[in-house]
């Protein structure tokens, strides 16, 4: 089985700020991480491999340094990697990094199996894998909670759909974007990041891609456009109780009788 | 088209420049200054570089004709004709929307045997409710149920389409925006729509810390999710208006290579979305076993509990019912928390709550900024005592 994994390089702090008065973005010397949720992906390809057999890609696009992220994927047991990058992706919305992601996998082969996380802690969209998948014309599931069978032909995996799971079969070549808690993440071996140090990683960048449209990706791919930035409002009616813990929890009882809680 | 130019005789000092840039995508090649891929084309470095250095360079792009696309759609969630309130919601902010720029309302619904359960849109002044019933959207499948929006965009060229950040709306609203190949904002929590017809999308970005300002000025349709709760649902009317028009479409569009092969209820569980007072325990509480009397005010009040994402990664509470923006977002009539300090992630999750009382011993804590009632006290006395008052009082 050919599986492909999609992971992402994030921040790794969730202290940006913005100044309120020249809306720049505070910079605080941000270090970055792979995107938590896609550790569930790895695992789950890891899984799939025990099982099946096969070779996991990791991929992802993102600057120079988001090959760590890769490295990490090869300590956890990952048997390939691409990076995508190339100044011209820069400033990419969903539909440009979608596009550019799908575009980077037709030039690394035919995979029977892709994987995402669930969402990334930057972006946060959860739309990455489901456009992923229009662009590869392939069917695609999120909110995956549980793989119940695979087998050479198919896939079937529960879908937490909130009040209730569904259980449904999918044909390959298929896209799933797995939730949180489907398998526990195993921690990278020291060993196998030994063994991995001098692998190469496969950086793909514009020129390689089937279609070399600058239009097509990075801002100018891009149809959303962000106008501004703010830091969020903060509410206006405000009161602030102090005194003792007996006229505190009174102020409260009586607060909560005078809007009819008790 | 849009790009960065870099005269590199006016960028001064080069280090100053890397130093600039929020996000490292400047950097010293050789003594020049050169733009990387972590560029996100956020324009700081022209604006507060030294003048020209940086130059943002545009070339004007073909715009679309934007009055060829009007109406604004929202998206019918359901499952088995139990339409998810997120969708009223939607209706209510969209009629907000098309009174601004003078168009109409429209609601589309899939599903099979449905037409009973669409008539209930009529409640709620929609203009054109538009139905394709059909065995094959029994449930939900990402291919079919894609190609019958696209067959509702291409016949009705609505202006823009909101649909519900629900389990199915997120997989939905962005397989659509790919093959419509338009911009989509996910979670939006404030929308607006200006004289040109563009969506105004506000959403939270760089996990909550930012507000951003988004539009999609040159793509029609423009496409927004919104989550439940966070959007004002209108009253229903007793009276029917609107028209219901139903629609087809033809058999391989509806063919998928998914199949659903069984649904499990799940336990008729409590979601804190439904609760109108839930009592948030945050990091304030020590031991797993205090979380008893937070319980217990929760249950006297008739409420739910709820918790921070640190309580929920310790394990002392179920995933299910945390807080902020990788939890739920909640809207409840009563919030109260305790030991909760207040980060944006969380307080993005319940900042629309009606009345928000926090409890924390920490007089600088920073819900204090989004709490009505901030109460400075040490929640291990205020509880207990709190509790015993309205025992008392019953
Ligand atoms: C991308 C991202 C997403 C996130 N999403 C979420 C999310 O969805 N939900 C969420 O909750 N968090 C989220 N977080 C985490 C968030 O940043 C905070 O770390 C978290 O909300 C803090 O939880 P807390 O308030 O319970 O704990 P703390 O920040 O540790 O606060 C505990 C508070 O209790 C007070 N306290 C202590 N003892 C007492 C006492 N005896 N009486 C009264 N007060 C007391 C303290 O003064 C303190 O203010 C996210 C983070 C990131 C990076
Ligand atoms: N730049 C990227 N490179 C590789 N994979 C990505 C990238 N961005 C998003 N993904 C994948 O898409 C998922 C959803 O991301 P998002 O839509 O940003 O919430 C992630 O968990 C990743 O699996």
């Amino acid at each position: 089985m050919n599986i492909l994994v999609c992971i992402k390089q994030v921040p790794d702090s969730n202290k940006v700020e913005v100044d309120p008065v020249t809306g720049v973005l505070k910079r605080n010397g941000i270090e970055s991480k792979m995107n938590p949720y896609d550790l569930y992906a790895i695992e789950s390809a890891l899984r799939i491999r025990e099982e099946m057999g096969g070779t996991i890609t990791a991929l992802t696009m993102g600057p120079g340094q988001a090959a760590s992220v890769i490295r990490e994927a090869f300590a956890m047991g990952v048997d390939q990697g691409a990076l995508i990058s190339d100044r011209r992706f820069g400033g990419a919305d969903v539909l440009a990094t979608s596009y550019t992601i799908s575009q980077g996998i037709k030039l690394l082969g035919d995979f029977d199996l892709i994987l995402c996380g669930k969402q990334t802690t930057d972006g946060d969209t959860a739309q990455v894998g489901p456009e992923v998948s229009e662009y590869l014309n392939i069917p695609s599931v999120s909110n995956v909670s549980k793989i119940v069978e695979i087998n050479p032909e198919f896939i079937t995996v529960e879908m937490d759909m909130t009040h209730d799971i569904e259980v449904a079969k999918i044909k390959y070549p298929c896209l799933l974007s797995v939730d949180k808690d489907i398998f526990m993440p195993r921690l990278p071996s020291y060993l196998k990041k030994e063994q991995t140090k001098d692998l190469e990683i496969r950086v793909i960048s514009l020129d390689q891609l089937e279609d070399q449209d600058e239009k097509h990706y990075g801002l100018n791919g891009s149809p959303t456009q962000v106008q501004r930035i703010f830091p969020p409002a903060v509410n206006s009616h405000r009161e602030i109780w102090t005194g003792t813990q007996q006229e505190l929890s009174d102020q409260l009882h009586n607060k909560l009788q005078e809007l009819k809680f008790v | 088209m849009a790009k960065l130019v870099i005269n590199q005789g006016l960028v001064g000092n080069i280090e100053d420049m890397v130093k600039l840039c929020p996000f490292n995508a400047m950097e010293n090649k050789n003594g020049e200054l050169a733009i990387n891929a972590a560029c996100k084309m956020c324009k700081i470095c022209v604006k507060k570089g030294p003048k020209g250095a940086v130059e943002y360079v545009e070339e004007k792009v073909a715009s679309v004709d934007k009055s060829l696309w009007k109406g604004i759609a929202v998206y019918v969630d359901h499952i088995d004709g139990n339409i998810h309130p997120v969708t009223y919601e939607l209706i209510g902010k969209a009629k907000e929307l098309a009174a601004k720029i003078n168009h109409p309302v429209y609601a589309i619904m899939m599903g099979s045997n449905i037409s009973e359960e669409s008539r209930e849109l009529l409640h709620y002044s929609v203009d054109k409710i538009f139905v394709y019933d059909n065995q094959s959207l029994d449930r939900f499948k990402i291919e079919p149920y894609t190609a019958v929006l696209e067959d509702f965009v291409s016949k009705l060229h609505p202006t823009a389409i909101l649909i519900g950040a629900t389990p199915v709306g997120r997989q939905l609203a962005p397989r659509l925006a790919a093959r419509l190949k338009t911009g989509l904002t996910a979670d939006c929590t404030i929308l607006d729509i200006n004289e040109e017809t563009d969506l105004v999308q506000i959403r939270p970005a760089f996990g909550g810390n930012i507000m951003a300002q988004i539009l999609t000025p040159n793509h029609r349709p423009q496409m927004a999710t919104v989550r439940y709760k966070v959007m004002d649902a209108p009253k229903r009317s007793s009276e029917e208006t609107g028209e219901i028009v139903s629609c087809e479409i033809g058999g391989d569009r509806l063919n998928s290579n998914i199949e659903v092969l069984d649904i499990i209820a799940k336990e008729k569980e409590q979601h804190i979305e439904a609760s109108e007072v839930l009592v948030v325990a945050g990091r304030g509480i020590k031991k797993v076993e205090d979380l008893r009397m937070v319980q217990e005010l929760a249950d006297l009040l008739d409420g739910q509990l709820a918790c921070t994402r640190p309580m929920m990664e310790a394990g002392w509470i179920e995933a299910k019912r945390q807080v902020g923006l990788s939890g739920r977002t909640v809207r409840p009539k009563l919030i109260i928390t305790v030991g909760v300090s207040g980060s944006v992630q969380f307080t993005a999750g319940m900042n629309n709550s009606e009345h928000i009382i926090a409890i924390n011993k920490d007089e600088n804590a920073p819900i204090f900024k989004t709490a009505h009632y901030g109460i400075v006290g040490d929640l291990y006395e205020i509880i207990p005592n709190l509790i015993s008052q309205i025992k008392a009082s019953r």
